[in-house]
This record gives structure tokens, C-alpha cells and sequence, in this order.
């Protein structure tokens, strides 16, 4: 590794710093706030480093074969350490009342975070792996860590059968296509399969492994089952660590190498990515409009939200990749204050608040956080003037360029059908608590429990002071900002394309 | 600036009210009250003040144009969007609509809105505030952005303070069908403007979502037609258009008072506004084509609307039923292509906005007093109230189309300025006139007249409703009798815009406005 590449790699390597010295303030002296605190600095720092990189290396800067630092990658690097930041923040009020270990949960944290890093900055199979792993393996942990629940190690248990499944996937995927084409370096693979004569049936198969593999991850229908039931049963805060970080780094590689590789033209794969984006907006729509918890219905959601962002990905071009950027961006914004809000309305309890009846009357309450949550609710939904209608308008104006009617078709009207959940679950928060009205239609619109008095509905009475809260609030600034002013982050996400790589001069030959 | 205040006002105003709850509703009440009559202080003023001999589009052979009053400053530079904001004749004219109505709808809940006011008169304003940008919009990324958010106040207004119909659907029902409704249609329209600005894009390699850039663009017939059908579902959705009107019935009569007035009275004339300033310039060779399919779908909304007002029980819905009536009359005017239509049209949308207001209010009033809308427990009121029943004779004639009061001038000037070049339309569209009055009479008889259920006197208006009818009257009679100062604001535009839609026209419409209505 050569001097510029040092501080190419400062985010990177300031994150494993800080893991290391988490790992070792655990076992010197266990203490919530001062491990949860340092991780914050470590991860706040990364940012800024982040920031500082991005000018300085506009320019794509490889470093050996595995990884390369472009703009690109300084844009995600940025969305998944704002996402960590939050998620660290909200674990902490999160786990305040958590009785058992408590400082594990941030070095999980920290090297997920490192993995998903890795992969932005991927261009070769094996650094996609590397990160792939680090990424999914602590979420296996994340995912489980309240042992005492059955619903949480239920939500564990299937997301590392799932998930270990989808990386033997990718992993065949991987091979298949190098022993055709003899390299791993996303640009060289695109290049040899321009000049491929035969063993094409052999490429296609590894990359339709690949995009299994990849389609679990994603949580893109078929291959979603998962996902409702590792939301439900993930402590909230990791349930919004899964739903943002995780999927972005994926996405964000999947871009990358649907770019590098030219994959766009083989209309083969052009139509099964139409067919995944299609069915993930229908089932995401459709199956959550029975949903009476919150969590279930923000995973369905994200199934959604993912086929709206794989018609961005179709419809390629450098519209595309700035409406991806900016579609991520806000999908992650919005994702974590709605799972911020869960977070602090149940952090006094012991339990999670997530029955939608649970949420009746919040506004009454707690004005502020029925406010943040209708708000993401309805920038989920594509309502103008919040964040996420600035995702849909983008996506919406990248097919409009390529003439993607169908799938502009399939965008407008799960967009239809999605309003009914996002609408039924917003105007709760406003619904005097009370027995529902007696009528033959109520169970079209209010869920079944609704009809009993429902509990009351808590949060810390001066819940912007904590961590979760202050991150909870930085966040509706961002929404606010998203929705109202977006220019400052239209110019990131422009800026953060993806420039045609040459090949590189080392290869190594495979014997045929 | 002050096109920028006329926005700011209602919504700062909202905010406070909401604020102002913790200290009692009767500080929001005052405020709300304050805030809208200020707005029609703004309006009026730039009614008296204000040339309006102009309009954006080219009236005269090589006159350009322009707008009376402009506001412009850069907002998303990437897309080509701007925060631009304008005024003419036709927005003029709206705009006081708007705010005449927010003024009367934040007074007639006066008294029915007793549980969270503040949030109450927040959603009203903000929802007027979203409106008014509606009318004032020459930015179609803005256009859109304001045509969206004013469903969401309205679905609160709905969903929390509405009514639910007993043994029928709850009001959430009524609510989120015309939301969704209302939401996908403009979505459709959202991928309509941006094929027009992504067309406009390819032929001139300038991106901008500005109304007086994209109004030449070049394009082949069939992309403007395409785009032409995406921007007249999402507004034969909110005009309604027959097939696609299943929202209004539930949403009007479901809604507080206050909400159906605004529903009945503006925002489906956010509807008619689209047609007048975006569908007709911007697409005027697809227009001919669509042309005979829209008046044909006004026809059928005509007879459809009143026949199904006949039959109706409840007296909201039968009101709602007949504005689904009303507002095919404006459907087959704006397509008609001659400047009577049109006039006729603007005429149409001033009359209905006011007179279906004042119907709303006395269904309302009437609702307080009897607890109930349901004309089969209703008859024979006409002894039991003092002046209410003569407010709703006024009504039900104006609905009906007497001459003397604005809505037959505007039904009239439609029927005229269409049987000049589609006379067999004119026919079948005046049928409409007949049909009005049957479903206006029967409302009166089965209200008003017949034998009564009880005969205790029931409690009159108060003075706030008196004055609340009383100036609707005023209105509506001003309307009909000397309609002089609506049609010198309106002349430019539509003089536009039928010379941009029938050259043909032109010289076959010999008789000027001036003949008909000295």
C-alpha cells in the first residue's frame, strides 16, 4: 500500500480503530455511555474524514485490485455512516433499560458498519464477499441479542439461515463467472464478456446465482420472506440498521457493478430485473395492506421502496444513477425516524410498542413524535413536499428518459395502493383513544384490536434531550430540508457518478 | 411580494391557530377568521389595483404577452425548477373565490367544531394556503407540488372531524377513497408534465419545468396526445369526470361543513383552473382531437350526476350529486373552443363555487338543528323556521338555474358559445337545464314543504349565519345582474386562449360579449 492510499482508506481504517478500542474498553471496565459515546466519536470522525476524502480524491484512486475511492464511494460511505451514527444513538436509549450486557451490541455495530463500507468501495469479487460477510455476520447478533426474547431469536435464527443461504448463493454466482472469464475485477469481467465466444449459458447462470443472491439481501420479491419477520422480532434499533445500512452497501455494490460491467445489455438480464422490480412493488404493496403492526408494515414497505429503486437502476444513464443516490438517501432518512419513533415510544417499557393500536392517539401525547412520524409516514407514501417524494420524482423522471412505460405503470399504481396502509397508519395517531365506532366496515379501516380500549401509549417526557432523541430530531431537520430545500444534496448525489473504469494491467490467466 | 404573502398568510395563520389552542379555541376561531379575512383584503386589493388587460399568453397577432403580477426566484437549479408564481385574470379571479370562501367556511364552524379547533382551523387554512398556490403556480414542478399537498389537510379534515353516515361507512372510508383517488391521478399527471419536460428537453436541450418556456414545445402529434390524456385523467379525477367520480358523494357529504365547502367550492375548481391554464395552451393540436370524447363525457356527467341527485335521501349527497352535474357543463364549455364558452365557464365556476357553498351551509345548519340529513325525516319546514327556508328556496333556484342569478348566465353562456360549433352537444346538454330543476324542486318539496313531522318552531339563524347567506345572496345576485367587472378581468384569457385553440373560431364568434350582456 503506497503513501496516498492511507488516507484514501481514513474512513475505513478510523472505523476499525474505533473497534478495536471499543473491544478493548469492554474488557477493561464495562460502561454504557462511555463505550456508546466512543463508538459516536469514532463513527463521527469517520464522517468528517469522509468529507475531507471526497475533494481530494475526485479522481478515482484504486487501491490494489480490491477496492477504489471515487466519488461514489465517498457518497455512501457518508449515507451509511449517518446511518450508523443514528442507529448508535438510538441504541443507546434503546438499551437503557436493557438489564443484560449492553456494550456488545456497539462492536457488532461498528464492524457491520465496516463491512458495509468495504462493499461502497468494492470493484472486485472478493473485497464484495469480504464485506458482504462482515456486513451480514454481526447482524446475526444484532438481530438475536435480546436472548430472553423469543421473537428476537426467532428474528436471528432466520436471518443467518437466510442470509448464510443467499451468501452460498452469491459465492457460486462468483465462481461461475470468474472461470469464464478469468477475472474478478468488476470492470475486466464486463470487457471479457464482450469478447466471451462461448460458455455464455455458464455466465448467465452465475449471474442469475448472483442476483438471488443479491435479491435475498435486498429483501426484492421472491426472495423477501424474511423480511416482515426479522423486522418484527429485531430490537428497533437494529431493524433500521438492517433496513438502511445493510441494503444500501448492497445496493450500492449492485450499482456498481451493473455499471462497470455493462450488464444492461443483455436484455436477459434486463427483463428479470424488470420482473424483480415489478413483483416486489406488488407484493410490497398488496401484502401490506392487512398489516396492524408497524413494523411488518414498514418492512413490506421496504420491499416496496426496493422495486421502486430497481426501476431507477433499469432505466440506466446518469439520471438513473443520481436518482439511485438520492432515492437511498432520503429512503434511509425517512426509514430511520420512523424506526427512531418505535425506538422512544417504547425505550420506558419493556417491551416494544408495535400494534398500530398501540400508537391510537400519540399526537395528543406527544405532539412532536406523532409530527416526525406522519411526516416519514407520508414521505414513505410520496407526498409532495417531504423527502421521499424527492426520491419518487427523481425515479419517476429517470423512467420517464427512457421510455420505461411498464414500469411507470407498475410505480404509479403500487404507489395507489400503498397510500391505503400509509394513510390508515398515519390518521392513528391522531384518533381519540376510545372504542372505535360500531359499524360493518370498521375492520376495512381500523385493525381488529382497536376496538378494545387500547394501552396507554409512553415516551420520556423530555425524550429530544437523550441521544435517540437528539438524533430523532437532526433527522426532521434533514427530512424537512430534503423536502423543502434539496439543491445542497442534489449536488452530492450529482457529483457522485460513476466514471467508466480502464482495465486494469494485472490479470491473471486462467487455464482453460 | 404580494403573491408571496397571499401564501404566506393562510399558512402562517394555520400554524398559529394550532399554537393558540392550549389557550382555548376561541383565540384560534379569532385568528383563523383574521387571517382569511386578511387574504381577501390581499385579493381584493390586487383586484382594484391591478391591470389586468393582459395575460401570459398572446391575445392579439404579435402582442406577447405577460403576467399582471410575477414572483421568481431559482429553487432546484439542477431540474430546472423555479418558485415562480403569477397572476392573471382567470388566477385573479380564483384566488378571491378562495379566499371568500375560507373566510365563510372559518365562520360557519363557528360553533360545530367544539374538540381540537385550533388543529381544525390549521388544517382549513393550510388547505386554502395549498390552493391558492394551486391558482398562482406558473412552475409545473410548483403546480404539482401545491396540487398534491392540499389533499393532505383535507383528508384530515375528513378523517377526524367529519361525519360517519349511521349504518353506512365510517367517514375514514370517505377519506382515504379520496385521497387515493385524487394522489394516483396525479401521479399520472406527474409522469404526463414530465414527458412534456423531458420532450421539451430533446428539442431545445434546455430543462426547465417553467409554464412560459414549455408552452411552444415542439412535439409530435402522438406524444402530445399521450401527454395530453396523462394531464386530463389527473384532472377529470378532481372535476370529476363521470366514470371516475365515486369519491365525491362520500367525501362531500362525509366532510364537516367546512371541509364541503371548500371541496364543493374550490377545490373542485382547482380542477377547471387545470384545464383552462395548462391542458388547453399547452397542447392545442391534441386538444381538437380529445376534443368530442371530453364533451361527450361532460354530457354523460351532466344527465348521470342529476339523474342520480333524484334519487338521492341524503341531502348532502344530493348536493354533492348535483355539483358532479354542474361541473359537466364547465367540461363540455372548456372544450367547446369559443370565447363564450369559455366566459360562460369562468361564469360557471364563480356561480357554482357560491351557490354550492350556500347549499352546503343550510345543510349544515339544518343538520345542527334536526340532527339529521336524511330528507325522509325532514318536510314540512317551512313553518318551523323563520328565514332559513327562504335562504334555501334562494339556493335551490340559483342551482337551478333562474335567470337573474349567476349560474343561469353561466349555463346560458356555456350552451351558447358550444352551439356555435357543436350544436347536437348544445341539445343534448341543455337537456341538463330541465333535469336541474327537477332535482332542485324535488329538494325543496321533500325539505320545505308536505307534512311535517312535529310543529314546534325550531332555532332560526343566528346573526353569524344570517350574515354568512346573506352574503352569498349578495354575491350570487351581483353575479347575475351585473357580471360586468368578472367579465373585463376574465376577457384577456379567455380571449387567449380561444384564439389559441380555434382560429377557426374566431372569425365564426362575430358576436362580442358586449352584445349578450350590455
Amino acid at each position: 500500500m503506497t503513501h496516498p492510499q492511507l488516507p484514501a482508506l481514513s474512513p475505513i481504517l478510523i472505523v476499525s480503530a474505533t473497534s478495536v478500542v471499543v473491544m478493548l474498553a469492554i474488557a477493561i471496565k464495562r460502561h454504557h455511555t462511555f463505550v456508546a459515546s466512543v463508538s459516536i466519536a469514532g463513527l463521527a470522525l469517520a464522517l468528517v474524514s469522509t468529507a475531507g476524502v471526497w475533494p481530494a480524491f475526485a479522481t478515482p484512486h484504486a487501491i490494489m485490485a480490491l477496492l477504489i475511492i471515487d466519488p461514489f464511494a465517498c457518497f455512501y460511505l457518508g449515507v451509511i455512516l449517518i446511518a450508523a451514527l443514528a442507529v448508535s444513538a438510538l441504541l443507546h436509549t434503546y438499551l437503557g433499560r436493557y438489564q443484560g450486557h449492553r456494550e456488545e451490541m456497539y462492536l457488532l455495530l461498528l464492524l457491520s458498519t465496516l463491512g458495509g463500507m468495504i462493499m461502497v468501495a468494492s470493484r472486485h469479487f472478493v473485497s464484495f464477499f469480504i464485506g458482504l460477510e462482515l456486513l451480514s455476520m454481526p447482524m446475526y447478533g444484532m438481530a438475536a441479542y435480546l436472548v430472553n426474547e423469543r421473537r428476537s431469536l426467532e428474528a436471528g435464527m432466520k436471518y443467518l439461515v437466510l442470509s448464510a443461504v443467499a451468501s452460498a448463493f452469491i459465492v457460486f454466482g462468483m465462481a461461475l463467472i470468474y472461470s469464464q472469464t478469468g477475472t474478478m475485477v468488476f470492470g475486466d469481467i464486463g470487457a471479457k464478456l464482450a469478447e466471451l465466444t462461448d460458455g455464455e449459458s455458464i455466465v448467465m447462470l452465475g449471474a442469475a446465482l448472483l442476483l438471488i443472491g443479491l435479491g435475498f439481501k435486498l429483501s426484492l420479491a421472491p426472495f423477501h420472506l424474511w423480511t416482515p419477520d426479522v423486522y418484527e422480532g429485531a430490537p428497533a434499533p437494529v431493524a433500521s440498521f438492517l433496513a438502511t445500512a445493510s441494503k444500501i452497501a448492497v445496493f450500492a455494490l449492485l450499482l456498481r457493478y451493473v455499471i462497470d460491467t455493462q450488464a444492461t445489455r443483455y436484455a436477459v438480464l434486463v427483463n428479470a430485473l424488470a420482473t424483480l422490480a415489478i413483483l416486489s412493488i406488488v407484493v410490497g404493496n398488496v401484502l401490506a395492506l392487512r398489516q396492524s403492526n408497524l413494523k411488518r408494515l414498514l418492512a413490506y414497505s421496504a420491499i416496496a421502496h426496493f422495486g421502486y429503486m430497481l426501476v431507477a437502476l433499469i432505466a440506466s444513464g446518469p439520471l438513473a444513477t443520481e436518482a439511485v443516490g438520492i432515492y437511498l438517501l432520503t429512503y434511509s432518512i425517512t426509514t430511520l425516524a420512523a424506526f427512531g419513533v418505535i425506538t422512544l415510544v417504547s425505550s420506558p417499557l419493556d417491551h416494544e410498542v408495535q400494534a398500530l393500536s398501540d400508537y391510537r392517539g400519540l399526537f395528543w401525547q406527544h405532539p412532536g413524535l406523532a409530527a416526525i412520524l406522519t411526516l416519514a409516514l407520508l414521505s414513505l407514501a410520496g407526498v409532495p413536499l417531504t423527502a421521499g417524494f424527492l426520491g419518487k420524482f427523481y425515479v419517476l423522471g429517470a423512467g420517464v428518459d427512457r421510455r420505461q412505460w411498464l414500469l411507470l405503470g407498475a410505480i404509479v399504481s403500487g404507489s395507489a395502493v400503498g397510500l391505503y396502509f400509509y394513510l390508515r397508519a398515519m390518521i392513528q395517531l391522531y384518533l381519540r383513544a376510545g372504542p372505535a365506532p360500531a359499524s360493518a366496515d370498521t375492520a376495512l379501516c381500523f385493525p381488529a384490536a382497536a376496538r378494545s380500549i387500547p394501552a396507554a401509549v409512553s415516551a420520556p417526557v423530555h425524550w429530544a434531550w437523550d441521544a435517540g432523541g437528539g438524533a430523532l430530531v437532526v433527522l426532521l431537520l434533514l427530512m424537512l430540508t430534503l423536502g423543502v430545500y434539496p439543491s445542497p444534496f442534489i449536488k452530492l448525489a450529482q457529483g457522485a457518478g460513476i466514471e467508466p473504469q480502464p482495465p486494469t494491467p494485472m490479470l491473471t490467466a486462467v487455464r482453460r | 411580494m404580494t403573491l408571496l404573502c397571499l401564501l404566506v398568510v393562510p399558512f402562517i395563520g394555520g400554524s398559529l391557530c394550532c399554537w393558540l389552542q392550549r389557550f382555548g379555541a376561541a383565540h384560534a376561531r379569532r385568528v383563523a377568521l383574521g387571517t382569511m379575512a386578511l387574504t381577501l383584503a390581499l385579493a381584493a386589493g390586487l383586484w382594484l389595483s391591478g391591470d389586468y388587460s393582459q395575460t401570459l399568453l398572446p391575445s392579439g397577432a404579435s402582442q406577447p404577452g405577460h403576467w399582471a403580477q410575477h414572483f421568481s426566484v431559482p429553487w432546484i437549479p439542477r431540474l430546472g425548477i423555479r418558485f415562480s408564481l403569477g397572476l392573471d385574470g382567470l388566477s385573479l379571479l380564483l384566488v378571491t373565490l378562495t379566499a371568500l370562501l375560507g373566510v365563510l367556511a372559518v365562520a360557519c364552524s363557528w360553533r360545530e367544531i367544539e374538540s381540537d379547533a385550533g388543529f381544525f382551523y390549521m388544517n382549513l387554512l393550510w388547505n386554502l394556503a395549498g390552493v391558492i398556490g394551486v391558482f398562482l403556480a406558473t412552475d409545473l414542478f410548483l403546480f404539482f407540488l401545491f396540487w398534491e399537498v392540499m389533499l393532505v389537510p383535507m383528508f384530515f379534515l375528513i378523517a377526524l372531524w367529519g361525519h360517519d353516515i349511521p349504518g353506512g361507512r365510517p367517514r375514514l372510508y370517505a377519506a382515504i377513497k379520496f385521497f387515493i383517488f385524487t394522489q394516483s391521478a396525479g401521479l399520472v399527471m406527474l409522469v404526463a408534465i414530465l414527458a412534456l419536460v423531458f420532450a421539451h428537453y430533446r428539442a431545445s436541450g434546455v430543462l426547465t419545468f417553467g409554464y412560459a418556456d414549455l408552452l411552444a414545445t415542439p412535439m409530435s402529434t402522438r406524444t402530445g396526445l399521450w401527454i395530453l390524456i396523462g394531464f386530463f385523467l389527473g384532472f377529470a379525477v378532481k372535476l370529476p369526470v363521470v366514470p371516475l367520480h365515486s369519491w365525491l358523494p362520500d367525501a362531500h357529504s362525509q366532510a364537516p361543513t367546512a371541509g364541503s365547502v371548500i371541496l364543493a367550492g374550490v377545490l373542485l375548481k382547482t380542477a377547471a383552473y387545470g384545464l383552462l391554464r395548462y391542458l388547453l395552451p399547452l397542447f392545442p393540436a391534441a386538444v381538437a382531437q380529445l376534443a368530442p370524447v371530453a364533451m361527450w363525457l361532460g354530457v354523460l356527467g351532466i344527465v348521470y350526476g342529476a339523474v342520480c341527485a333524484f334519487g338521492q335521501n341524503d341531502a348532502k349527497r344530493l348536493v354533492a350529486y348535483t355539483s358532479i352535474s354542474h361541473m359537466g357543463f364547465i367540461l363540455v364549455g372548456v372544450f367547446a373552443g369559443t370565447e363564450e364558452a369559455l366566459q360562460g365557464v369562468i361564469m360557471q365556476i364563480l356561480a357554482h363555487g357560491i351557490s354550492a357553498a350556500g347549499l352546503f351551509i343550510l345543510c349544515g345548519e339544518l343538520y345542527e338543528r334536526l340532527e339529521t340529513r336524511d330528507l325522509r325525516n325532514m318536510g314540512g319546514l317551512w313553518a318551523r323556521f323563520s328565514n332559513l327556508p327562504q335562504f334555501g328556496l334562494f339556493f335551490i333556484l340559483a342551482s337551478l338555474g333562474l335567470p337573474g342569478l349567476g349560474n343561469f348566465l353561466g349555463e346560458f353562456l356555456i350552451l351558447l358559445g358550444t352551439f356555435k360549433t357543436h350544436p347536437g352537444m348544445a341539445m343534448l346538454a341543455a337537456v341538463g337545464l330541465v333535469l336541474s330543476a327537477v332535482y332542485s324542486l324535488i329538494l325543496m318539496q321533500r325539505a320545505f314543504y308536505g307534512r311535517s313531522g312535529a310543529d314546534s318552531p325550531l332555532p332560526d339563524l343566528d346573526r353569524r349565519e344570517f350574515a354568512i347567506l346573506s352574503s352569498l345572496m349578495a354575491v350570487t345576485i351581483w353575479l347575475g345582474l351585473y357580471p360586468r367587472p368578472f367579465f373585463e378581468v376574465s376577457r384577456a384569457p379567455t380571449q387567449a386562449l380561444q384564439a389559441l385553440n380555434s382560429p377557426a373560431a374566431t372569425a365564426a364568434s362575430t358576436t362580442s360579449i358586449e352584445r349578450v350582456v350590455p
